[in-house]
C-alpha cells in the first residue's frame, strides 16, 4: 500500500513529481499486480459507459414510478438561451450529472462513483469541464483515477455509503472526488487537489440520506446536481490558492464522526427527513399503495 | 483495508438505482449460489436494516434474486429476474426482518434443492462491495472477489494442514485463510482464498481427506 491518508497521497505526488492519478495507477499495480495497460483499459471502459448514461439521459429519461425525469433535458435547453445566471459551464455539469442520475433512478446502465446514488457528480462535472478544457482521452480518463484516489482514503478511513454514513458519505464524498479530478485537469498542484476536496466536503457535512420511499431519486438527483456545482466552485477556490484551515484527513475524519452519530432514520432507511414529511409519505403510498413496512 | 482497488470506488458498473442495494445485493445472490454451486430451486431472503426497509424502491429484491440466477451487476435481465425465477419455477420467499443487525444492509439467504440446503449471512458495505460474513452458522470473513474454496469438516488436528498439503502438491498459493468452529471437538469450517482458480480435480482430492465433510468454491 502506497497511502492510506490525503496527505500520504500528496506527499508521494509531490516527491516524485507526479500526478494524483498517476500514483493512483502506481499503487493499483501494486496491490492487484495487473500491468498498467489492463488497468487503464479497464478504465477506460468505466469512461465509456458514463459518457453513454449522459448522452441517454440528456435525451430524456423517466424512472418508474414517475418521481424522476427529464430535468436534464430543462436544463440543457435553458443553457442553450443563453441567459443563464449562474453561468453556462456550472449548469452544463449540473445537467450532465442530473442525466447520469435520472438514467440511474430509470434502472439503466451506470458506473458507480462512488456510489450509484452518487453516480452523476463525477461524470457531471467531467463531461462539462471536458468542452472548455479539451482534454485528451488519457487525460479523462486520469480524471477518474484522481477521483478514485480520493475516495479510496475515504472508504478506508470513513464510509461511503448513505446506509453507513448519510448522504455526506455519498454525494459528498463524490463532490470532493469530482473537485480534485478537476483541479488536476485544470493543472492545478496536488496539494491544491486536496485543498479543493476539503473546501467541498466541508460544506457537505451533515447531510443526511433521506430518500422519498427509499427510492434513489427524490432528493438523491438534486443531490447530485448541487454536488456538481459544489465541486466546480470548490475547484476554483483551490485553484485560486484558497486553502482549508483544517485539514483534508480531518475533514474526512470529521465527516465519519458526524456519521456515525446521525440517527438511522437519517441513514437510508426512508423514516427520517424528506421522506417523513407529508408530501414523501404521500409520494410513497402513491407508489406503493401502502408504507413498505 | 476493505476496499483495495481503485475500481471499489470507480465502479462498478451496474444497473441501478442503487450499488448497495441493488448491484451489492445482485452480488451477494450470485456469491450464494456460487458456494451452492447449482441454482437453487427454492430460497428464502431474510432482510434487515435499511435491506428491509426501502428493498422494493431499490431494486434489492430482483437483484439478489437476479444473483442466485447468476446475472452480474450490469445484466439488464437483473430487472426481470422475479418474473425469470417464477417461469422456471424457483421458489423465492422475502422475509421483512425487524431486528437490528450490526451493519445496516445485511441479508441472510436459505437456499436449496431435492439435494441440500446452504445458509448465508451477505454484507453489503457500501459502493457495490460486498462481505460473507457467516455460512451454515460459522462465522467468517469472506468477500468473493478471489477464487476460495469453503471446507466443512470435523474438527481434528491435521485436518488444516491436510488440505493445505493438496493445494501445495498443485502449486496453489493461499492469499487468505480463515478457520471458524461452533464448538470444539465438532463441525469446523475454513475458508481459503487462492491466488487460482481450484479446479474440479483439486476438490474432489480434498473432499476425499480424512474427516473433510463438504467442499465447495468459487471460481474467478
Amino acid at each position: 500500500m502506497l497511502f492510506r491518508t490525503v496527505k500520504e497521497l500528496v506527499e508521494i505526488a509531490e516527491r516524485e513529481g507526479k500526478k494524483i492519478s498517476e500514483v493512483m495507477i502506481d499503487q493499483e499495480v501494486m496491490v492487484t499486480k495487473r500491468s498498467r495497460e489492463e488497468i487503464i483499459a479497464q478504465m477506460e471502459k468505466n469512461l465509456q459507459v458514463m459518457e453513454n448514461a449522459v448522452e441517454k439521459g440528456l435525451k430524456g429519461v423517466t424512472s418508474h414510478s414517475g418521481l424522476t425525469g427529464g430535468d436534464a433535458v430543462l436544463l440543457q435547453k435553458y443553457i442553450e438561451k443563453g441567459n443563464t445566471l449562474s453561468g453556462g459551464l456550472i449548469l452544463d455539469a449540473v445537467s450532465k450529472a442530473v442525466a447520469t442520475n435520472e438514467v440511474n433512478a430509470a434502472m439503466g446502465l451506470i458506473c458507480a462513483t462512488p456510489t450509484a446514488g452518487s453516480a452523476g457528480v463525477v461524470p457531471g462535472t467531467l463531461f462539462a469541464v471536458k468542452n472548455k478544457l479539451n482534454p485528451t482521452r488519457e487525460q479523462m480518463i486520469n480524471f477518474l483515477f484522481t477521483s478514485g484516489a480520493f475516495g479510496y482514503v475515504v472508504a478506508n478511513n470513513a464510509f461511503i455509503s448513505g446506509a453507513a454514513g448519510g448522504c455526506q458519505a455519498e454525494v459528498g464524498s463524490a463532490a470532493g472526488m469530482a473537485a480534485a479530478a478537476i483541479v488536476e485537469m485544470a493543472g492545478g498542484t496536488p496539494s491544491q487537489c486536496s485543498e479543493a476536496f476539503a473546501i467541498t466536503l466541508k460544506n457537505m457535512l451533515g447531510l443526511v440520506c433521506d430518500p422519498v420511499a427509499g427510492l434513489v431519486e427524490v432528493p438523491c438527483v438534486k443531490r447530485n446536481a448541487m454536488g456538481a456545482a459544489n465541486a466546480m466552485v470548490a475547484a476554483d477556490m483551490a485553484l485560486a490558492g484558497v486553502k482549508s484551515r483544517i485539514p483534508c484527513d480531518e475533514v474526512i475524519e470529521a465527516m465519519f464522526r458526524i456519521g456515525k452519530s446521525m440517527p438511522s432514520a437519517l441513514r437510508e432507511t426512508a423514516q427520517g427527513g424528506l421522506a417523513a414529511t407529508p408530501t414523501g409519505r404521500r409520494l410513497q403510498q402513491e407508489i406503493f399503495g401502502s408504507p413498505q413496512k | 483495508m476493505k476496499f483495495r482497488s481503485v475500481f471499489d470506488i470507480i465502479g462498478p458498473i451496474m444497473i441501478g438505482p442503487s450499488s448497495s442495494h441493488t448491484a451489492g445485493a445482485a452480488r451477494i445472490g450470485r456469491v450464494a449460489r456460487t458456494i451452492f454451486g447449482r441454482q437453487p430451486k427454492w430460497a428464502k431472503i431474510h432482510l434487515y436494516g435499511s435491506f428491509a426497509e426501502t428493498y422494493k424502491g431499490h431494486g434489492t429484491d430482483v437483484a439478489i434474486v437476479g444473483g442466485l440466477l447468476d446475472f452480474d451487476t450490469f445484466d439488464n435481465r437483473i430487472i426481470d429476474a422475479l418474473i425469470i425465477a417464477k417461469d422456471i419455477g424457483m421458489d423465492i420467499e422475502f422475509i421483512e426482518e425487524s431486528e437490528v443487525p450490526e451493519h445496516p444492509n445485511t441479508a441472510r439467504i436459505i437456499l436449496g434443492d431435492e439435494l441440500g440446503q446452504l445458509e448465508i449471512v451477505g454484507l453489503s458495505i457500501g459502493g457495490g462491495k460486498i462481505e460473507i460474513d457467516e455460512i451454515n452458522g460459522f462465522k467468517l470473513r469472506l468477500t468473493g472477489e478471489h477464487p476460495a474454496i469453503i471446507v466443512v469438516n470435523n474438527d481434528r488436528f491435521g485436518c488444516i494442514a491436510s488440505v493445505a498439503n493438496v493445494l501445495a502438491k498443485y502449486e496453489i498459493n493461499i492469499g487468505h485463510m480463515e478457520v471458524s468452529r461452533k464448538e470444539k471437538g465438532k463441525l469446523a469450517l475454513m475458508v481459503l482464498e487462492t491466488d487460482e482458480n481450484v479446479d474440479e480435480q483439486v476438490m474432489e482430492e480434498i473432499s476425499k481427506l480424512p474427516h473433510i465433510l463438504q467442499v465447495a468454491r468459487i471460481v474467478e
